[in-house]
């Protein structure tokens, strides 16, 4: 158990933008790479509005599932997999990651994204999984994906395109996303 | 402000009004026997919140494999000159200059080592460099008001800046933010990723502002606001004050640290 109270969280407000997206912030890989796939979707409001002042993070395994611990993220040099992105949403509360289809970091495991939701107000950061829908038997063995009530499972499975994947972030709402919390928070 | 949902932010309500409802629910809370040390994502006195927060309780999921960890950064992505926000263009920016420092620690009190830290602020004028900000207060341009550096060994981050000044906007008649910095850190495992607000002592509006009394604790609140610290003060140059940061508590096992020195 932690000893010590975390510092709360704020919201990221809505002058983010000048500040934290960089160049190539949301190539994981560079375009056009032949494994590359698109991440991509719409951040919407309880009203189902476009959210156009949101930032989403990315986090996951290389293709064949290992954990990536190589710096150059801020400063991509077209060659290393970090591993992590970050993309600000349009005016439209779109967002587009282009990078690689995590592998499963266990034998049998099912393959997710990690998203990191931040958003002028909400007033602290969220997390969710954005699970690849290939692989049934995976999916139907997962421990979080178990826990979730069926009727909102669908909210973390991303859609097969021909490029990559769709997964909207929907913050409110009768089909809102299932957001995580851990141990600790 | 953003041209969007002007209906949630309208400012029709007066401060008073405002802070009624902050009121309410800071009494409401003392009331009740829990103990609070996150902000509460349905606050309504923030207006944008109103349509932006989740309405169904957060799944607890067990933290896996890719969850243990985060992802890392090195002298590769950061120049040590961006800790420094004083020296980014020719000319001193106006305003009173100031350090601010403090370690970045685990639930646990390990240092958080050789990660990122990025902050970003208005400058003495309370304005931002940024074109949604619409404040009739003078742009620096001496001062961009972004930096970045990575902690070291002990965990310790250092910034030389400007101290920012408060500044208006519209979540109600007459609002405006107490001063502060933002920051975005990041641990040793991917779940103690955050964004938050420092703040500076005996700020005035903290009463009043509906995103610092979104952390209905006080408590929990004032784990927000720096120390004027004279030790980092420098002589005839900077004042300095001290914030320490503390991550939610790690994941990973020490035989799964063993496996990652390898990079
Ligand atoms: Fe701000």
């Amino acid at each position: 158990m932690p000893h010590l109270t975390a510092t709360p969280g704020q919201t990221i407000g809505p002058f983010y933008g000048y500040a934290l997206p960089f160049e190539a912030d949301a190539d994981l890989v560079p375009p056009g790479r032949p494994d590359a796939v698109r991440l991509h979707g719409v951040v919407t409001d309880g009203a189902g509005s476009p959210v156009p002042d949101a930032l989403l993070e990315v986090w996951q395994a290389d293709a064949d599932g290992s954990v990536p611990q190589r710096p150059g993220s801020l400063r991509r040099d077209g060659w290393t997999f970090t591993g992590w992105g970050r993309c600000a949403t349009d005016d439209a509360g779109g967002y587009s990651f282009t990078t690689v289809r995590p592998g499963a970091t266990e034998p049998g495991a099912a393959p997710f994204f990690l998203i990191t939701v931040f958003a002028r107000g909400l007033t602290n950061r969220l997390f969710t999984r954005a699970y690849l829908p290939h692989d049934q038997a995976a999916l139907e063995g997962d421990r979080l994906l178990a826990g979730v009530p069926a009727e909102r499972r669908s909210t973390l499975i991303a859609a097969a395109e021909p490029t990559g994947y769709r997964f909207d972030v929907r913050l409110q709402g009768a089909d809102e996303t299932v957001f995580l919390t851990y141990p600790g928070h | 402000m953003g041209t969007t949902n002007q209906h949630a932010d309208s400012a029709a309500a007066s401060q008073a009004e405002l802070s009624a409802e902050i009121a309410a629910i800071e009494s409401a809370y003392r009331a009740s026997d829990h103990e609070e040390t996150q902000p509460r994502l349905d606050y309504p006195p923030y207006r944008s919140s109103l349509l932006r927060h989740p309405t169904k309780a957060l799944q607890l999921a067990d933290p896996e494999t890719i969850e243990r960890w985060a992802p890392c950064f090195g002298e590769r992505d950061v120049s040590s000159l961006e800790a420094d926000l004083t020296i980014q263009h020719v000319g001193e920016p106006i305003g009173e200059r100031t350090v601010v420092t403090g370690r970045v620690v685990d639930g646990d009190g390990r240092p958080v080592r050789r990660q990122l830290v990025e902050i970003w602020q208005a400058n003495a004028g309370g304005r931002y460099m940024h074109q949604r900000d619409q404040h009739p207060a003078p742009l620096d341009p001496a001062f961009t008001g972004v930096g970045r550096c990575l902690t070291d060994d002990e965990g310790t981050y250092r910034f030389t800046t400007i101290k920012p000044g408060p500044y208006p906007w519209k979540n109600h008649h007459n609002a405006w933010r107490p001063a502060h910095i933002h920051f975005s850190l990041f641990g040793t495992d991917f779940t103690q990723r955050m964004i938050t607000q420092m703040y500076f002592p005996g700020d005035p509006l903290f009463a009043l502002d509906p995103i610092y009394q979104s952390i209905t604790d006080a408590r929990a609140r004032e784990r927000l606001v720096a120390t004027y610290d004279h030790d980092v003060t420098t002589h005839e140059w900077a004042t300095g004050y001290r914030w320490d940061i503390v991550l939610t508590g790690s994941h990973r096992t020490p035989h799964e640290d063993d496996l990652g020195d390898d990079h």
